[in-house]
């Protein structure tokens, strides 16, 4: 990537960004969010949160591989009890990738 | 004084809050200079979008060699729960001017929002709102721009033969199960995962908007199969 069109990225993610942000504290008086819509935007951060963490678990070199040769789906499932247990993101890394290294040290190539 | 005192109020709100911050900036910072992306340009990424789980899903499709509108799109979507945010704290933050409130907003992050929030409905006396509020998310904002500088600059030092990469998935795993409080959102997030793990083969990493896509359905449809659950949230 350029050095220009990485900070057009940045730029057009500040600025839409920024609008979500900005935009019902602005509105606030003159368009209420309807209802419909603030209830759909509940489900936003569950989905597709685990729409990018099943195919990077799922797929670790872009085919998919659910044997027990895949460390990052064993490493992942491993990492998924302590962030159901703690929902915490530092401790949910530490134990996934110390996981990841022991099992590519014990069983890698 | 009473607009210095809630900013104080605010300010201090968020301390404990900052322990699961810093180590969050810091490992976006991290992650940034994995993916090749110069101090600079980390440090400007951080301050123009300041929003970390999109910028490590930038990270994870910048891996992937996405196209760029991808990457935007996803980032979006990602951010869109601050709409809800913003809707939610609008009332307490009026009476200012536009300028004032672009601030305000563009300060605007889940913690910021969580502290502010439970405080504006727990609060036994007065509050002004817009001051403590103001604290709150200035205490995070800096915390977070100071610790990403210290991750750019740590990031530096850790090799890539160490697979930092799969620090991405780790940390939206933690961030969804922070997101899954009833039986509407978990089916959200079985379908949106299913769905994107079927969809993987589709070109330009479109599969992603697709399965957030129907994850949301799927969620909506439970609640409204089954009201009485959802007015509960």
């Amino acid at each position: 990537m350029s050095t220009v069109s990485i900070w057009l990225l940045f730029l057009a993610i500040g600025l839409g960004t920024f609008t979500l942000r900005f935009l019902f504290i602005y509105l606030f008086g003159k368009i209420e969010m309807p209802d419909w819509l603030r209830r759909a935007l509940r489900f936003v951060p569950a989905a597709a949160l685990a729409a990018l963490v099943f195919p990077a678990l799922t797929h670790p070199t872009g085919h998919l591989d659910l044997s027990l040769q895949n460390f990052r789906l064993l490493a992942g499932l491993g990492g998924a009890i302590v962030a159901w247990r703690t929902r915490n993101v530092l401790f949910t890394i530490l134990f996934g990738m110390a996981l990841l290294w022991i099992l590519e040290a014990a069983f890698g190539i | 004084m009473r607009m210095n005192k809630d900013f104080v109020a605010g300010a201090r709100g968020s301390l404990p809050i900052l322990i699961g911050v810093i180590p969050f900036a810091m490992i976006t910072g991290v992650a940034a200079v994995s993916v090749g992306l110069t101090f600079f340009e980390t440090v400007g990424m951080s301050v123009l979008v300041f929003a970390g789980a999109s910028q490590m899903v930038v990270f994870q499709l910048m891996t992937a060699g996405s196209p760029w509108i991808i990457m935007v799109l996803t980032a979006w979507v990602i951010n869109v729960r601050f709409t809800m945010y913003s809707a939610t704290l609008a009332p307490y933050l009026q009476k200012l001017s536009t300028w004032q409130k672009a601030l305000l907003a563009y300060m605007l992050s889940d913690q910021a929002f969580g502290v502010s929030m439970s405080h504006f409905v727990t609060a036994k006396e007065e509050v002004n709102h817009r001051w403590y509020y103001f604290g709150s998310a200035l205490v995070i904002w800096v915390a977070w721009q100071i610790s990403a500088i210290i991750g750019a600059l740590l990031g530096s030092l850790v090799p890539a033969s160490w697979g930092f990469d799969f620090a991405f998935p780790l940390s939206f795993m933690a961030l969804m199960f922070a997101a899954l409080r009833d039986r509407p959102t978990v089916i959200a997030a079985l379908t949106g995962g299913l769905t994107a793990v079927l969809a993987k083969g589709l070109p330009y990493n479109t599969g992603l908007v697709l399965a957030t896509s129907l994850g949301i359905a799927a969620g909506y449809l439970a609640e409204s199969l089954n009201p009485q659950q959802g007015a509960a949230q």
